[in-house]
């Protein structure tokens, strides 16, 4: 998984953390989900790949999305946001999208063909180019929601609800709706992440769960609900189990990738960038 | 202007606030004082609509902000200066000022006018507000509620931990807002910081008010102080 990518989806998870202190298991089935409506999308819309890509880039991240903030509505805001209890809650989502999108979509997997194989002549060259545009958009994505969280009023707000809740609202800032909203856009991050992804990895009901696990080192190590930590570990991690499943295996890879998560954890428990809990 | 009448509040099933009523006019203050436990956080929680009152009415110059969604409590113009100050200790001076100015799109004016009455913060606009002095986040949370331009202030123990000069600082912001018709409640365990601005005391007594008295007759009558908040005060 590209790191570029990898971040988008890792901040998605950090960002529900950070603000709702919301565990979301469910985070890799919002991006399996966006693979899967991509691959629904690009293959009933007509036309040239890109036209099929550019829906699903702008269709896959609404329609999960949209179950997001169902699911953020029926169940999270329900269980009060509790910390324990919506990890049950989002393990159970993790397991009901898992088998919706068995059941819908089937077990095989499906490919989605990039937006631009066909216009380049040398097909080694043609998927490099791709990932070329795959790592601008995600660092375009990324620079966008740092400028949003820190230098709009929008980010102010999400900062303030993030620590401390209750004198947010004494200060006329709707709580409920700001969880709900950085909840649809955590998974929406996902989404995105899974629609570029998926011209090279093909879409399956089964794939969000490398992603997930990633994702948890990448925010873990970069320490919970730092954006900066999560860019930088995400990065670092993307990168490196790249280059290690490329030379070695890519369970080699989650293996240095958990053990580095242990000694974060030993040696600097808040995180890399995290401020440790007093 | 705000009139809370017999209002009933629990935590889970315990009931803390017991058909408190109490009534606030313009440019007055009503200090509150009880003993630990009496329930006076609880009260300024349920007028900022942070603990829903079960039974009773808030009503602020004709509207009823019971049964406001809380975040649309402050909006009506009550500002809130929490115990213990509750700032966003992460966010600097100015963000935490921002946040005060965008409850009710104030504009910058009233950001301005909040600062010119704690000029500390004016040098600190940048800094992380975690990382001020006691004495300086309680100027940041009072000026954070001002710059919503409150009709209704609500200060709970500003003075709790500050050294004199900083307590003669706050009770000075307190009668200058005053002088603008700005109402207050002003929670307070401490006579000295509150005889000399206090228009009316009312006595917080397991849940309910037991007692509201000129400050005069307060001031003559020690003996009302020993009994509802405990002798040493
Ligand atoms: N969040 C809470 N959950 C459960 N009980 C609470 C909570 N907050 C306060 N209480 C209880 O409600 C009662 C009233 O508390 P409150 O904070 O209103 O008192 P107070 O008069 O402000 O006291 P103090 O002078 O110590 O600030 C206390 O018995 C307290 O233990
Ligand atoms: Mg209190």
């Amino acid at each position: 998984m590209t790191a570029a990518v990898l971040a988008l989806m890792a901040l998605g998870l950090s960002l529900v953390f950070g603000v709702m202190r919301v565990v979301n298991v469910a985070h890799g089935e919002f991006f399996m989900l966006g693979a899967v409506t991509a691959w629904a999308i690009s293959h009933f819309v007509p036309g040239h790949p890109a036209v099929g890509f550019a829906a699903a880039f702008v269709g896959a991240p609404l329609v999960v999305g949209a179950v997001a903030l169902g699911a953020e509505r029926l169940v999270l805001r329900r269980l009060g946001h509790d910390p324990e209890a919506t990890i049950v809650a989002t393990i159970g989502l993790l397991f009901i999208l898992q088998q919706l999108a068995l059941t819908f979509f089937g077990p095989d997997a499906r490919p989605v063909q990039a937006p631009f194989t066909y216009r380049v002549v040398f097909p080694w060259f043609g998927y490099s180019g791709y990932k070329l545009f795959v790592v601008a958009a995600a660092v375009a994505l990324l620079v966008g929601a740092w400028f949003v969280l820190t230098r709009t009023k929008l980010g102010l707000v999400m900062r303030a609800t993030q620590f401390d809740r209750e004198t947010a609202q004494a200060f006329g800032i709707p709580v409920d709706t700001v969880y709900a909203a950085v909840f649809a856009v955590g998974a929406m991050l996902a989404a995105v992440a899974a629609v570029l992804i998926v011209p090279i990895q093909q879409a399956h009901y089964l794939m969000g769960l490398d992603p997930l696990l990633l994702s948890f080192i990448v925010v873990i190590i970069g320490g919970l609900g730092s954006l900066k930590g999560t860019m930088v570990a995400a990065v670092v991690i993307g990168l490196s189990d790249g280059v290690i499943s490329v030379f070695f295996t890519p369970t080699l890879a989650k293996i240095l990738g958990t053990l580095l998560v242990a000694l974060v954890l030993v040696v600097k428990p808040g995180g890399l960038y995290g401020t440790a809990p007093r | 202007m705000l009139e809370v009448s017999g209002i009933d509040c629990f935590y889970g099933d315990v009931q803390v606030l017991r058909g408190l009523s109490l009534s606030l006019k313009t440019g007055e203050v009503l200090c509150l004082m009880g003993r630990n436990g009496a329930g006076k956080t609880t009260a300024l929680k349920a007028i900022m609509g942070l603990v829903r009152a079960r039974a009773g009415r808030i009503v602020l110059d004709g509207v009823d902000i019971g049964h406001l969604p809380a975040h649309e409590v402050p909006r009506q113009g009550i500002g809130y200066v929490p115990q213990g100050r509750r700032l966003f200790s992460e966010l600097t001076v100015r963000e935490n000022l921002l946040i005060g100015q965008m409850t009710r799109k104030t504009g910058p004016a009233a950001l301005e006018r909040a600062v010119h009455l704690f000029p500390v913060l004016k040098e600190r606009m940048e800094q992380r507000s975690g990382t001020l002095s006691g004495g300086e986040q309680q100027m940041l949370a009072m000026a954070r509620a001002l710059c919503l331009e409150p009709k209704v202030l609500l200060l709970d123990e500003p003075t709790e931990g500050l050294m004199p000069s900083m307590i003669a600082a706050i009770r000075q912001s307190v009668i200058e807002l005053k002088r603008h018709d700005v109402a207050t409640i002003l929670v307070e365990q401490r006579v000295d910081a509150v005889l000399p601005v206090a228009d009316r005391v009312a006595f917080v007594e397991n849940g309910t008010v037991r007692d509201t008295l000129p400050v005069e007759a307060v001031r003559a009558d020690h003996g009302l102080i020993d009994r509802y908040v405990g002798v040493g005060h």
